[in-house]
């Protein structure tokens, strides 16, 4: 970390000296110095990121996967998406790291080490759909302000922790508790050590569910830094960004957690249908909680050709927030008519869902495969980009991918 | 007596001429290996600091070039106002966020106003005006209706 820092103030400044530093070595490395040193920003070197991803943000980082890149049934560190509201913590000392339990809620404040947390609470691996709240933003029209994510802001990993309501339990709540709050050790882009970049949280009833944990582990090692290491808090089914990162607080609440992004228009969408860029006033706006039913082709990728008579098989994964998926339909002609095809029950409650199909085309030509899914509650997917809301939430429109029979 | 002469002198020259035959022939490997062993060694240095030089004054004064009507460090297309944006909404954030979203003047004066009320932005004065002029003139709001076309396919064999 801090030797990042140096090569960072270095490039504005004096990457002059720098150079001029190196080259006393005298080689013919010079033609490629610069990129070898900033090499250490590098997001994909740093955070094991696979080559295709996409930089969306780079303060903060903001990386998404592509639909493709997605396939495998539980998700590897190198397609996971990243979205971060502030600067990564530097050096975390893991045998100082501690949890506190506090807020006008809680029985008796208490602080945790990890080794206490690790020692005292029950282990429990889940597999937990995490999508951002935001993904999809980039179809909104007018468009909506933040990060145009696409398709690839949600993963499906599997995640070893300890139950969040063992925890709470343990510290004692009170009966008037409504909501928690987390707070975590990322620091604000302006510098201002009194501002939280993000600090969110969820409902009570959320809180105590049996699969919202506070994970150590990520796919069986270590949480990687950028996705929160050595503390996260896993609230699958719901946006992402209730999941805080680098955790070292959280705090019971007696009232909705009013914690930085928890108000105004972040993760907050019209409690009722407006128009594409209809201004909406505050009191009408209420907080995303259960993400809604979605689904991904994660194979073949986009842009596929094969010869007339061959069939096409496809796979993918699809999921429902809170809820489970029942039905899964693909559509080759846009919609005008659906085949069922198969679905798997989750490993666990909140774990994403596998499908797959062979499709027959009927002649040459360009060809659009459209995948639809279906809840528990018999809500579908829409073909078309759903409800404007002003910061472009919650779009979860059928995902499709090209093909060309030939 | 002048025979002997005359022998020890061509012997002395064919031990010379084999030896520099020997020569040659541990020379031009050696040559075809290290083909620049002979030539001055202080040339590349030479070399060397004229580029690093031509390095150090791109660096130092070239911050902010602009080429193919991009400037090169933030990505922002050339324009007036450019410098103004540079110097004033990228040193918290990255010019990244500002290159993916698209806002008409509202929008973007909003989004200021935002940023000053809860991260830390300082008044812009005069500025502000010349940022959201830059904004929109130079990334202006596209309508994408309900759903677009597919795009920029990257077609392969299956």
């Amino acid at each position: 970390m801090k030797r990042r820092d140096f090569v960072k103030k270095a490039t504005l400044s004096s990457f002059a000296t720098l150079i001029g530093a190196e080259i006393v070595f005298g080689s013919n490395l010079l033609e490629n110095y610069v990129p070898l040193a900033l090499d250490e920003s590098d997001p994909f070197k740093m955070y094991n990121k696979h080559k295709d991803m996409v930089v969306l943000n780079d303060k903060p980082w903001n990386i998404e996967a592509k639909a493709h890149l997605l396939d495998s049934k539980v998700t590897p560190n190198s397609a996971m998406f990243v979205r971060n509201n502030g600067l990564v913590p530097n050096n975390i000392d893991v045998k100082k790291w501690t949890l506190t339990i506090d807020g006008e809620s809680v029985v008796s404040k208490k602080t945790y080490t990890l080794t206490e947390l690790k020692s005292k609470f029950k282990e429990y691996t889940y597999q937990l759909t995490l999508e951002c709240g935001g993904n999809g933003r980039s179809e909104f029209s007018p468009p909506a302000k933040g990060n145009q994510w696409t398709v690839g802001a949600v993963h499906c990993a599997s995640w070893t922790g300890i139950r969040l309501k063992d925890v709470l339990e343990d510290a004692g709540i009170k009966s008037d508790a409504v909501y928690i709050g987390f707070h975590a050790a990322d620091s604000h882009l302006s510098g201002d050590p009194k501002k939280e970049p993000i600090s969110r949280g969820c409902p009570m009833t959320k809180a105590l569910q049996d699969e919202t944990i506070l994970a150590f582990k990520m796919n069986g090692e270590d949480i990687p830094l950028i996705h929160g290491y050595p503390l996260r808090l896993v609230a699958g089914g719901w946006p992402a960004s209730v999941s805080g990162k680098w955790l070292n607080r959280i705090s019971i609440r007696n009232k909705v957690h009013d914690g930085t992004k928890m108000t105004g228009t972040a993760y907050r969408v019209p409690n009722h249908p407006v128009a594409p860029g209809e201004k909406v006033k505050d009191e009408d706006m209420r907080i995303i909680e259960s993400m809604p039913i979605k689904s991904l082709i994660t194979y073949p990728k986009s842009g596929a050709m094969l010869k007339k008579g061959k069939l096409l098989s496809i796979r993918g994964h699809a999921w429902a927030g809170e809820l489970e998926v029942v039905k899964m339909e693909y559509s080759i002609d846009f919609g005008a008519t659906w085949i069922d095809c198969t679905v798997e029950k989750p490993v666990n409650r909140l774990a994403w869902q596998h499908f797959e199909a062979k499709i027959s085309f009927p002649k040459k030509g360009y060809y659009e495969v459209w995948a639809k899914a279906t809840d528990s509650e018999g809500v579908s997917q829409p073909m078309l980009v759903p409800g404007w809301n002003p910061k472009g939430y919650l779009n979860n429109a059928c995902h499709r991918i090209a093909v060309k029979v030939n | 007596m002048l025979k002997e002469e005359d022998l020890k002198k061509s012997s002395r020259l064919i031990r010379i001429l084999s030896g520099l035959v020997i020569l040659l022939l541990f020379f031009i490997p050696f040559h075809l290996m290290f083909p620049h062993f002979f030539e001055l060694k202080s040339a590349p240095e030479v070399v060397l600091t004229a580029l690093v030089k031509d390095k150090i004054t791109e660096i130092e004064v070239d911050e902010d070039r602009i080429e193919n009507g991009i400037h090169i460090k933030t990505g922002f297309v050339e324009g007036e106002g450019l410098m103004v944006v540079v110097n004033n909404c990228t040193s918290c954030h990255s010019s990244k966020i500002i290159l993916q979203n698209r806002m008409n003047t509202d929008g973007w004066n909003a989004t200021i106003k935002w940023m000053q009320e809860t991260q830390n932005l300082w008044g812009l004065g005069v500025n502000q005006e010349i940022i959201v002029n830059y904004l929109v003139t130079n990334y202006p709001v596209k309508n994408k209706g309900r759903r677009e076309n597919l795009s920029g396919i990257d077609w392969y064999e299956l």
